[in-house]
């Protein structure tokens, strides 16, 4: 396997390490404000997620950071193109972060909390939404000439890429519930198994449309809705926690969908082939991605011991008796 | 096109000086709190657990803010410097991904694990947590900033396809640009931090509460840690001034307003106050020595590039450069002084001192934004020094409507964030080191 490709397959990697970990966090910052009745039920559903937020949100810092070093053409075409959708998402990622932490700091049960619970929800429904709708697009292709964005806004929310941010918003949500039924205890866990039923049906129902209309079918294509499928039956027979696994293969699964199919291009053109920019002529030179990849053999795996180390650490299922632990 | 590339250099400013607002005091107030946990940890009393967990909530907080805006500069290459980024992102890309890689997943998992793991992990990993979050934020400065020192003095790379290509990583990692500014942002964070602690220190002595002990401790402390930090800005920033007069002589022309060569070269204290030869002295360490004019320099340039203007905007290099080091010796004063009175003689701080070193607080934040603005507007009209003109690294497929819409959507976000971090810090500090009561009537007991 040549540099080039290793670099692609990477990328692959690290968005799906990306939409698995922050889906689940995505989920949970608007299952609190569905499932949680009052302040102390949507304080434990955060707490589930408030050491590991942080860390997983650095999966989409790395993979954008990795695509500018390995395919900066990539990088540059892609970002500036999708230029207002990466704004909202930017300022939604804003709201989200802050929101945390303001929480924390704002009294108990006090009216600052329920609004950053309220920010919270939004800003990850939108971010969710944005990431599924930036997929898509990647998916389709957009309108670029010789690496520039020739299109409007109104070419980036064509129907096809709505559907994929409905359908990361509905994944997100499966992944969260699924998370919270495993990190949660007593009531509130009844209630997020019983969500985690209605969004696994729901996502595998759009799925469905999805690998029907998809812009070109493929094994893999299929092979992720096999295992939403899957999860669901899972879900629906109690096996919550094989089904949380095979809701993160599917999403690795629809990632190596996405990516298998556009290769050997890495950004589509709509307007025509020959603008299309392929994993060879954006890539970096052959000694920065020898470089890279020195660098990433030796610490990625660092890295995901010591995030695993972390979920370990915060293995405790949560009940709203044990929720505040607080610096 | 021309508004495009205005607004974007208006964006990216606005953005990384109000980003580089947190950063500092991260680094700083980060390796303070470290060395409170260590000597909680070492002694077991109490009221050091309650010192670091005050300075802690307030870290925290500023933490948040940093974290978030710092994502929008990342992102903000691809998307308003398309061309930029195509043409650096071999070489400028991977101090990126490997600030990513190598420091923000050390910081924010470990940081996770400090804020919530207080009771869960024995102490000594909980407090080698708070250690290795210190250690990555300065590997995460280490990074970008030899990214930026690849913009002001690019090295380790040739000419290849079309755009910049990386030959020599050590050469990039060992920028002299990088060597000298390195230190001289760990010295400014180190006082960033110190002086955070002195003027809310200050606050909370005159305000004379229970816990007031505990700030004379922190108060001290910083006087000790700022001392440090003065001393090495100042000498570090010498060292780098005498860098930047090699490297970018223009920049050092501009910082000066010095239009004409001169030996020996006098340094203007304000517009029309000169002191004879003093600019020669720092930057050639002796009393005579040639410092070129930005008449000269730029003849040279037009030579070498061809018609144009290679002039920075030399008001703001020229101001900025005088309030940087203006606040940096009302630092040194504050520091000289509270240590002579407080530490030496062990007198009471008067109110007045003390309201002066609240307001103090206000110092590193000047020294630290006009120290940037020297740096990147000394750099102008260039991105990458030398290479790529800033107006032709700006994205093409980009809509001035686009620009301005985000303009105005980060600047508004940006002002309520500030007001609110502000509120909440704010409240901390008038709660000061009482911990956590839970008030309110709590619906989930009662129901």
């Amino acid at each position: 396997m040549s540099l080039e490709v290793l670099w692609f397959v990477l990328i692959a990697v690290l968005w799906s390490g990306f939409l698995f970990l922050e889906g689940f966090d995505f989920g949970v910052g608007i299952l609190q404000l569905i499932l949680g009745k009052n302040e102390r039920e949507r304080r434990t559903y955060i707490s589930s997620i408030g050491p590991h937020w942080d860390g997983n949100e650095v999966w989409l810092i790395t993979a954008g950071g990795a695509m500018f070093a390995a395919f900066p053409s990539w990088y540059a075409s892609f970002f500036s193109a999708l230029y207002l959708p990466f704004v909202l998402l930017l300022l939604a990622l804003i709201v989200r972060g802050v929101s945390f932490e303001i929480r924390h700091r704002a009294e108990d049960f006090s009216k600052s909390r329920f609004a950053c619970d309220v920010a919270l929800a939004a800003s990850s429904f939108l971010s969710a939404l944005l990431i599924g709708v930036a997929m898509a697009n990647l998916a389709i292709g957009i309108p670029i000439e010789n690496g520039n964005f020739t299109g409007t806004f109104f070419d980036l929310v064509k129907p096809y890429a709505l559907l994929g941010g409905v359908l990361g918003v509905s994944l997100f949500l499966t992944n969260g519930a699924l998370f919270l039924t495993l990190k949660i205890e007593g009531e509130l866990q009844e209630r997020a198994y019983r969500f985690s039923k209605i969004f696994v049906a729901a996502s595998v129902v759009l799925f469905a449309i999805a690998t029907i209309l998809a812009w070109r079918q493929s094994i893999i294509c299929i092979a992720s809705f096999a295992l939403i499928l899957a999860a669901a039956i899972l879900v629906f027979k109690q096996y919550s926690k094989i089904a949380f696994i095979l809701v993160a293969l599917c999403t690795a699964c629809s990632v190596a969908a996405l990516f298998s199919a556009l290769f050997p291009n890495v950004l589509v053109s709509s307007v025509s082939p020959e603008h299309s920019l392929t994993v060879f002529n954006s890539a970096s030179s052959a000694y920065t991605l020898k470089l890279m990849s020195i660098v990433a053999a030796i610490f990625l795996p660092v890295v995901l011991a010591y995030q695993t180390w972390s979920y370990y650490v915060f293995r405790k299922r949560i009940s709203p008796r044990n929720a505040n632990t607080e610096v | 096109m021309e508004d495009i590339i205005f607004l974007s250099r208006l964006q990216f400013a606005i953005t990384t000086v109000y980003h580089f607002l947190f950063v500092p005091l991260t680094i700083g107030l980060g390796l303070f709190i470290a060395i409170w946990e260590t000597m909680a940890y070492r002694s077991g009393n109490s009221d050091d657990e309650r010192v670091s967990r005050f300075w802690g909530r307030l870290f925290l907080l500023n933490f948040a803010a940093g974290v978030v805006t710092g994502i929008v500069l990342e992102f903000q290459f691809g998307m308003n410097w398309a061309e930029y980024s195509r043409f650096v992102g071999d070489v400028f890309g991977v101090p990126l991904a490997l600030e990513a890689l190598l420091a923000f997943f050390i910081e924010s998992t470990f940081l996770g694990l400090w804020m919530f793991g207080r009771n869960i992990l024995p102490r000594g990993i909980h407090l080698m947590c708070i250690w290795l979050v210190v250690a990555a934020s300065c590997v995460s400065a280490l990074w970008i900033l030899i990214a930026n020192s690849f913009m002001q003095n690019p090295v380790g790379f040739v000419f290849n396809n079309g755009r910049a290509e990386m030959v020599d990583f050590w050469a990039l990692a060992s920028n002299p640009y990088f060597l000298h500014q390195f230190p001289h942002v760990l010295a400014a964070s180190v006082c960033t931090a110190a002086f955070f602690i002195l003027g809310i220190s200050a606050w909370k002595i005159k305000q004379d509460s229970n816990d007031t002990h505990l700030f004379e401790r922190t108060f001290k402390f910083a006087l000790f840690m700022g001392f440090i930090g003065v001393v090495a800005v100042a000498l570090s920033g010498h060292l780098q001034g005498q860098s930047v007069a090699k490297l970018q002589p223009m920049k050092m022309a501009a910082m000066e307003n010095l239009k004409e060569t001169a030996d020996p070269a006098p340094l203007s204290i304000l517009p029309g106050i000169e002191i004879p030869a003093l600019l020669s002295v720092m930057v050639h360490n002796k009393s005579s020595g040639e410092v070129k004019g930005i008449e000269e320099l730029q003849k040279v340039f037009e030579a070498r590039y061809g018609l144009g203007n290679y002039v920075p905007p030399v008001w703001i290099s020229y101001f900025s450069f005088r309030a940087m080091v203006g606040s940096s010796l009302a630092m040194m004063f504050f520091v000289f002084y509270g240590i002579f009175w407080f530490v030496i003689l062990k007198k009471k701080m008067h109110g007045k001192i003390l309201m002066l070193m609240t307001a103090g607080i206000s110092l590193p934040y000047l020294a630290n934004t006009t120290g940037w603005l020297i740096a990147e507007t000394g750099r102008q009209p260039w991105i990458v020094y030398g290479y790529m003109p800033t107006d032709k690294a700006v994205s093409a497929g980009i809509s001035s409507g686009n620009v301005i819409f985000s303009l105005i959507a980060f600047t508004i976000v940006y002002m309520i964030l500030a007001v609110i971090t502000f509120l909440f810090m704010r409240r901390e500090v008038i709660r000061g080191c009482v911990e956590r009561r839970i008030t309110g009537k709590n619906p989930a007991i009662t129901a």
